[in-house]
């Protein structure tokens, strides 16, 4: 195989606000999935998370979230470690998440979902107003029940609650599984608006079209390890390198 | 005299057992839904609330209105609080283990059980109802002379009794209020829903837990306080209403409460109308026979939800 000059990621140009992972080990009880994992994620930035399935993408995203304990390394949101917090609190400190699958509260109406992540940082009702005006098809579908949406306006209204937190951060897994493109491309719009207003936006997804299409940068990962980051320009111009991670 | 007024006597004893039943399946539900603990020691907290009552009652004295009054808010807060704790030191210990936490609360019914006896004693006692009127029901009888009202015609009820079943309505009405229309009932649907998306979204989850421990407790020691001028208060009382609580949990739908309510009616109607034509024991007997059933053909229960 021909070997590929790795280009240096560039380095963090303004030094505010950004998600910083400080070479974390975490796992599921006494299986390790993530070894000295360290990323950064600067805000107005979308960096993309690139690796095989098993590779321990959406792993790195519970581990942000609190969601499952770190055996060491940190998390730092803006240079607070955020990593010795209550899982609860982490997003309170201005982290949104979409998750795979999306996870909504199914028994809950669309209301109800945007009112939870609204609470988690008392974001106001000029909050709700401005995020429904991303998403006009939740207005209409306000009182109905989550279940009840299709997979796209799901998929919408995940995004939203996350929205509804005014995040500094924002990470989303796979948010284009299973949708048909109008669908795709209306989530890709929004999350390039997140990145105008500031937001760090940590990208798991599949498609590399998909990604090189709207990353700033790319960080492939294998076997839970942090591998190769660089500028999306160059993948853009040179598919070899993604081939090499991701390629079956 | 015919049928016809036995069985409205017996369909009235019924609604009482069910209206008690229905408070202390509640919170066994509401448990469950939430946490997914399956609460072992859901019948000694009933227990302790009529313990309380009794002791909180014979304290103060005077009037029996007043000491009742008093027993009705002070007994639900005090048990609900033995709840919280117990859920802060045991069960959040055990990460709410669904198999843990079975053993766990089998070993807290055993210490309060015991500790009840060793401090309350071994005998019932009695408290007195706040107030007690006998009632006469009238009845329509076609005789000689056409249609008659017999009244009053012997066998009767009491107000308490009425106002049992009328308190037991509000209550559950206020649950179910709190769980539709409050933001902590908002937040507790959503831990329900998914506990990893709740903290994700900043719930704490942990305090939800203890809140709905506390107030699953809280709602049969409330049942328990409304029927001990009924019923006397014993060490032993909690086992009954924690195997109906059961079987109304089941068929209803585990963690639904519109169905838990359906269902509490439909068992304590029954129990109460097998109980005077034939025995006590033959409405157990079918009330138990009716989960094997559900469970059979129908295993989330009549409103539950198939497949979580």
């Amino acid at each position: 195989m021909k070997s590929t000059p790795i280009a240096r990621c560039r380095p963090p140009i303004w030094g505010g606000m950004m998600l910083e992972l400080k070479a974390i080990n975490a796992g599921y009880g006494r299986a390790q999935v993530l070894r000295d994992l360290s990323l950064r994620v600067q805000s107005g930035e979308i960096l993309c998370l690139l690796g095989r399935n098993g590779a321990g993408k959406t792993t790195t995203m519970q581990a942000i979230m609190g969601l499952i304990p770190l055996m060491s390394g940190a998390v730092l949101l803006d240079g607070e470690d955020i990593s010795q917090l209550p899982a609860h609190e982490v997003p309170r400190r201005g982290i949104g998440y979409i998750p795979q699958g999306r996870r909504l509260f199914n028994g809950l109406t669309v209301a109800e979902n945007l009112e939870i992540g609204l609470m988690a940082r008392k974001s106001g009702h000029d909050t709700l107003e401005e995020v429904l005006d991303l998403f006009p098809r939740l207005r209409e579908r306000y009182r109905q029940r989550a279940q009840t949406l299709s997979g796209g306006e799901q998929q919408m209204l995940a995004t939203a609650r996350a929205l509804c937190l005014r995040p500094k951060a924002l990470l989303l897994d796979e948010p284009t599984e299973g949708l048909q493109p109008s669908m795709i491309e209306a989530i890709r719009q929004v999350i390039v608006k997140m990145r105008q207003t500031g937001v760090a936006i940590l990208l798991v997804e599949q498609r590399v079209d998909a990604v090189l299409s709207v990353a700033d940068r790319v960080a492939f990962m294998e076997n839970g390890r942090g591998e190769a980051v660089m500028d999306a320009e160059n993948l853009r111009r040179d598919h070899s390198i993604v081939e090499r991670y991701v390629g079956v | 005299m015919e049928l016809g007024p036995y069985l409205i006597l017996a369909s009235l004893e019924g609604a009482i057992t069910a209206a008690v039943l229905a408070l202390t399946a509640v919170g066994l539900s509401l448990v469950f839904g939430v946490m997914r603990v399956v609460n072992i020691a859901h019948g000694e907290f009933f227990m302790l609330g009529a313990v309380i009552a009794w002791w909180i009652t014979g304290m103060i004295g005077g009037p029996p209105a007043v000491g009742f009054g008093v027993a009705l808010i002070v007994a639900p807060l005090m048990v609900g609080a033995i709840a919280v704790l117990a859920d802060m030191t045991i069960l959040k210990r055990l990460d709410y283990d669904p198999e843990r936490t079975i053993v766990a609360t089998i070993g807290l019914l055993y210490i309060i059980q015991q500790l009840t006896l060793m401090s309350y004693g071994p005998d019932a006692h009695p408290v007195t109802a706040p107030f007690n009127t006998r009632l006469a029901i009238p009845w329509v009888a076609h005789g000689e002379g056409g249609w008659t009202l017999i009244w009053p015609w012997g066998l009767g009820t009491t107000s308490y009794k009425l106002a049992v079943i009328g308190a037991a309505v509000v209550v559950l009405l206020g649950v179910w209020l709190m769980m539709a229309r409050t933001k902590i009932g908002l937040l507790m649907r959503a831990t329900q829903q998914d506990r990893d998306m709740a903290l994700a979204f900043g719930i704490p989850v942990e305090r939800i837990y203890a809140l709905v421990f506390g107030m699953g407790a809280a709602l049969a020691a409330l049942a328990a306080v409304l029927i001990v001028p009924i019923q006397q208060a014993h060490y032993l009382m909690g086992g009954d209403p924690l195997l109906l609580s059961f079987i109304v949990v089941i068929i209803g739908g585990l963690g639904s409460l519109p169905g838990t309510v359906v269902a509490a009616v439909l068992i304590g109607l029954s129990d109460g109308i097998i109980s005077v034509f034939f025995s006590p024991t033959l409405a157990k007997i079918l009330a138990t026979l009716l989960v094997a059933l559900v469970l059979i053909f129908r295993p989330q229960g009549l409103f539950g939800a198939r497949g979580r």
